[in-house]
C-alpha cells in the first residue's frame, strides 16, 4: 500500500521504515529493562495493602521498614504494594474482586461490610489486640492563624458567621468521625437528650459551605481554597497540614471532648488463603503493633498504642477526654453506621427539606 | 407489524443489507444494551414501587432538577458559542489558527477531575477568576453585597458542564460550515436580502440538524458528567447536589440496587429527552424540504 502510494518516495520512505524498525526495537528494549524488576519481584512475594487516603504517607514508610525487617527475621524478599482511596470505595473494590491481602481502613464498619461477603471471617475484630486498631487518631479542629473567631470548643462552631469545612459523611469515613465526636459532646451537654443532640448536629451542618466527598478534598477547600474559619479533621491530617504548609498559617485547637478514631486492620483471608500469602500478611499486621510499626505511626501523628511508644511522643498529642465508637451513646459501629449513616438515618433527615 | 422478508429487503446497489443489520445489532447488543440490561435487572430488584419511592424522594428530585437543569444551560451555552467559534476557525484565516482549532479538543483529553480542581482553584473566592467577584470588587458588588460566588454553587456546576462540552458543538457544525458555499450567501444577497436576513433565512437554517446534534451530545455528555462537578459543585444536599453524586453515595451504602435506580430514572429522562430533540430535527427537517 506504501508503496503505490508513495512510490517515487521509495528511498526516502525505506530509511523512514528502518528508522521505525530501530525505534521499535529500542522501545520492546526499554520495555524489558524497565519490566524486569518488576518480574524478578513477581517470583516473591507480593503483598497488596489496600489502605483508606491520609495513610498515603504512613504506609510509604513502614512497607519500607517491613520488607527490610522481614528479610532479616526470614531470608524472604516481600514487595509492598499500597492502595489509597476513600475508605468506602476501598471496601468496595475489595469487595468487587480486587485481591487485598491486607486491608487497612477508616472504620470497622468499612471491614465489616467486606465480613458480610464472605471475604473475612466475622470474628475479625478480636483476632489482633486493641480491637484491631494498631494506632489511632482523633478529630481537631484546624483555624486560620491568630483563630480570629475565637474557635475553642465544639459550641462556638455554630456561633453566628462561622463556616466550617466538613467532608461528607455519607462518602467519607473521617467525616463519620468528624460527625459522632459533634454528637457525643451534644449528648454530653444536653444531659443525654438526644433530640437536642440532632437538634445541635443539624446546627452544625447548616454552617458548613462545602461538603466534599473526602477528607483530602475538605484539607484542599480550606486550605488551598481558603474557605471557612474552621476545618474538622484527623489529628494525623491537620498535623501533617501544619508540616507541609509550615506552621504559622495554621493553628490546631483541641476541643474538650472528642473521639477515639480507631482505624482498624485485618487480613483477607479468602485473598491470603488462595494466594498463599496468609504468613507475610499476618507478619506485616503484627509489625505495626512492633516498638518500630508504633513508632513510624507516631512519626506520621498517628497516636500509637504501645505505652513506652506514646511516653516518647506524649508532648506532641495533648490529652483530650475521649469516647468511643463503643460507648454506650453509639453501641458499637454497626450500629452507629445504621442509625446515623444508613439510608433514612439521622444524617438524612438532617438535610430533609421543612 | 409486518416483519416479512419483503419488508426487511431494501433496494441497494451494494449488497449485504441482513449481514451489516446483524452486524449491528448484534455489535449494539454487546456494547450497550447488556450493560443497560445489567443495570435494569439490579434496579428492578426494588420493584417499580421501590423504585419510584427513590425517583421522588426530595433529595433526588432536587439532584435531577439541577443535574438537567444544569446540562441544559451548559449546553445552550456551548450551543451559542460553539458556534460562533467554529463560524471564526471555518471562515477566516488568522495565524494561530491551527493552534485554536487544537485548542477546542482539549477538554475532551484532559481528565475531568484535573478539569474539575482548576476550576475550582480560578472560580473559588480567592481564585484569580472568583477574587474578581468578590464583594470588594466594583464587578462583585453589581450582584449584591456578598459579591458573586461562582465555585461551589450550581453556577459552578453549569460553569464546568459548560467547559467539558465544548467540543461536542464546535466539531459537529464545523465540517458542515465548511461544505456551506459561500456562493449562496452571494446569491442571497445579490438577491436582495441583508446580512441579517441571510444568516437567518439561508446559512441558520442550514446549519440547525449540526447545530442539534452537537446541542444534543453536549447535553448528554454534561448529564453523565461526575469527575469535574464534585470538585466545584460544593455538594450541598438539595442545593448543590448532582444526581451521578447521589448514586456514588447510595454505592458507599453498599445500596447497589438503590444506585442502580437513579442510573435508571437519569437514564429513562435522558432517552426521552434525546429523542425529543431528534424527533424535533426531523420535523424541522421535513419543514425545511415541504
Amino acid at each position: 500500500m506504501f508503496d503505490r502510494h508513495q512510490g517515487n518516495r521509495r528511498p526516502r520512505g525505506r530509511t523512514m521504515a528502518g528508522k521505525v524498525r530501530r525505534l521499535a526495537s529500542a522501545l520492546v528494549l526499554g520495555a524489558a529493562v524497565m519490566a524486569a524488576p518488576v518480574l524478578s519481584a513477581r517470583a516473591d512475594t507480593t503483598l497488596l495493602n489496600v489502605s483508606y487516603d491520609p495513610t498515603r504517607e504512613f504506609y510509604k514508610d513502614f512497607n519500607e521498614a517491613f520488607a527490610a525487617h522481614y528479610k532479616k527475621e526470614t531470608g524472604e524478599t516481600v514487595t509492598l504494594q499500597a492502595s489509597h482511596g476513600g475508605s468506602g470505595k476501598q471496601a468496595r473494590s475489595v469487595i468487587d474482586g480486587l485481591e487485598a491481602d491486607v486491608v487497612t481502613l477508616a472504620l470497622a464498619s468499612d471491614i465489616d461490610a467486606i465480613a458480610d461477603r464472605g471475604l473475612i471471617a466475622p470474628d475479625w475484630q478480636k483476632r489482633l489486640a486493641d480491637n484491631s486498631s494498631p494506632y489511632t487518631s482523633t478529630i481537631v479542629f484546624l483555624v486560620r492563624k491568630g483563630n480570629p473567631k475565637g474557635i475553642k470548643d465544639w459550641n462556638d462552631l455554630v456561633a453566628d458567621g462561622v463556616e466550617v469545612i466538613t467532608p461528607n459523611p455519607k462518602t467519607s469515613g473521617g467525616a463519620r468521625w468528624n460527625y459522632l465526636a459533634a454528637w457525643a459532646y451534644a449528648l454530653k451537654h444536653n444531659g443525654g437528650d438526644e433530640a437536642r443532640a440532632k437538634d445541635f448536629v443539624a446546627r452544625l451542618y447548616t454552617h458548613v459551605p462545602v461538603l466534599d466527598t473526602g477528607a483530602r478534598g475538605s484539607t484542599t477547600t480550606f486550605v488551598q481554597r481558603g474557605i471557612g474559619d474552621v476545618l474538622l479533621a484527623w489529628e494525623n491530617e491537620a498535623f501533617l497540614a501544619l508540616k507541609e504548609l509550615g506552621p504559622g498559617e495554621f493553628e490546631i485547637v483541641v476541643p474538650s471532648l472528642s473521639i477515639l478514631a480507631e482505624p482498624p486492620v485485618a487480613v483477607v483471608d479468602k485473598v491470603v488463603d488462595k494466594r498463599g500469602t496468609r504468613k507475610q500478611a499476618e507478619a506485616y499486621l503484627n509489625y505495626l503493633y512492633s516498638t518500630e510499626g508504633q513508632a513510624l505511626a507516631a512519626k506520621w501523628f498517628y497516636r500509637p498504642r504501645d505505652p513506652a511508644v506514646a511516653a516518647k511522643y506524649k508532648d506532641i498529642f495533648p490529652k483530650v477526654e475521649l469516647v468511643t465508637i463503643d460507648d454506650a451513646a453509639f453501641g458499637g459501629w454497626r450500629k452507629a453506621q445504621a442509625t446515623h449513616f444508613g439510608d433514612g438515618g439521622v444524617f438524612d433527615q438532617i438535610y430533609k427539606p421543612k | 407489524m409486518n416483519w416479512s422478508p419483503a419488508r426487511l429487503r431494501q433496494p441497494s446497489v451494494i449488497p449485504g443489507f441482513r449481514l451489516t443489520l446483524g452486524f449491528s445489532l448484534a455489535y449494539l447488543f454487546l456494547i450497550v444494551l447488556i450493560p443497560l440490561g445489567a443495570l435494569l435487572l439490579k434496579a428492578s430488584e426494588l420493584g417499580i414501587g421501590g423504585m419510584l419511592a427513590i425517583a421522588f424522594d426530595a433529595r433526588v428530585l432536587a439532584a435531577l432538577k439541577l443535574s438537567f437543569g444544569a446540562s441544559f444551560v451548559a449546553a445552550l451555552i456551548n450551543g451559542v458559542f460553539g458556534l460562533v467559534l467554529a463560524w471564526v476557525l471555518v471562515r477566516y484565516r488568522f495565524p494561530g489558527k491551527k493552534i485554536v482549532d487544537a485548542i477546542v479538543d482539549l477538554p475532551f483529553a484532559l481528565p475531568t477531575a484535573v478539569a474539575g480542581i482548576t476550576l475550582a482553584t480560578l472560580y473559588a473566592k480567592n481564585g484569580w477568576v472568583g477574587a474578581l467577584f468578590g464583594p470588594q470588587t466594583w464587578v462583585g458588588s453589581l450582584f449584591g453585597p456578598k459579591g458573586l460566588m461562582i465555585a461551589y454553587t450550581p453556577l459552578g456546576v453549569v460553569l464546568a458542564l459548560t467547559f467539558v462540552g465544548l467540543p461536542f458543538v464546535v466539531r459537529t457544525v464545523q465540517p458542515v460550515l465548511a461544505d456551506f458555499d459561500a456562493e449562496t450567501e452571494e446569491a442571497a444577497a445579490s438577491l436582495g436580502a441583508s446580512r441579517l436576513s441571510t444568516f437567518t433565512r439561508v446559512i441558520f437554517p442550514a446549519l440547525l440538524p449540526a447545530l442539534t446534534t452537537g446541542f444534543a451530545l453536549a447535553f448528554a455528555r454534561a448529564v453523565g458528567e461526575y469527575g469535574s462537578v464534585i470538585f466545584i459543585a460544593g455538594n450541598i444536599p438539595m442545593v448543590s447536589e448532582i444526581a451521578p453524586l447521589l448514586i456514588v453515595t447510595k454505592l458507599e451504602e453498599y445500596n447497589y440496587a438503590g444506585a442502580a435506580a437513579i442510573a435508571v430514572v437519569m437514564l429513562a429522562i435522558s432517552f426521552v429527552l434525546l429523542l425529543v430533540i431528534n424527533l424535533l430535527q426531523r420535523w424541522n427537517q421535513s419543514r425545511m424540504r415541504a
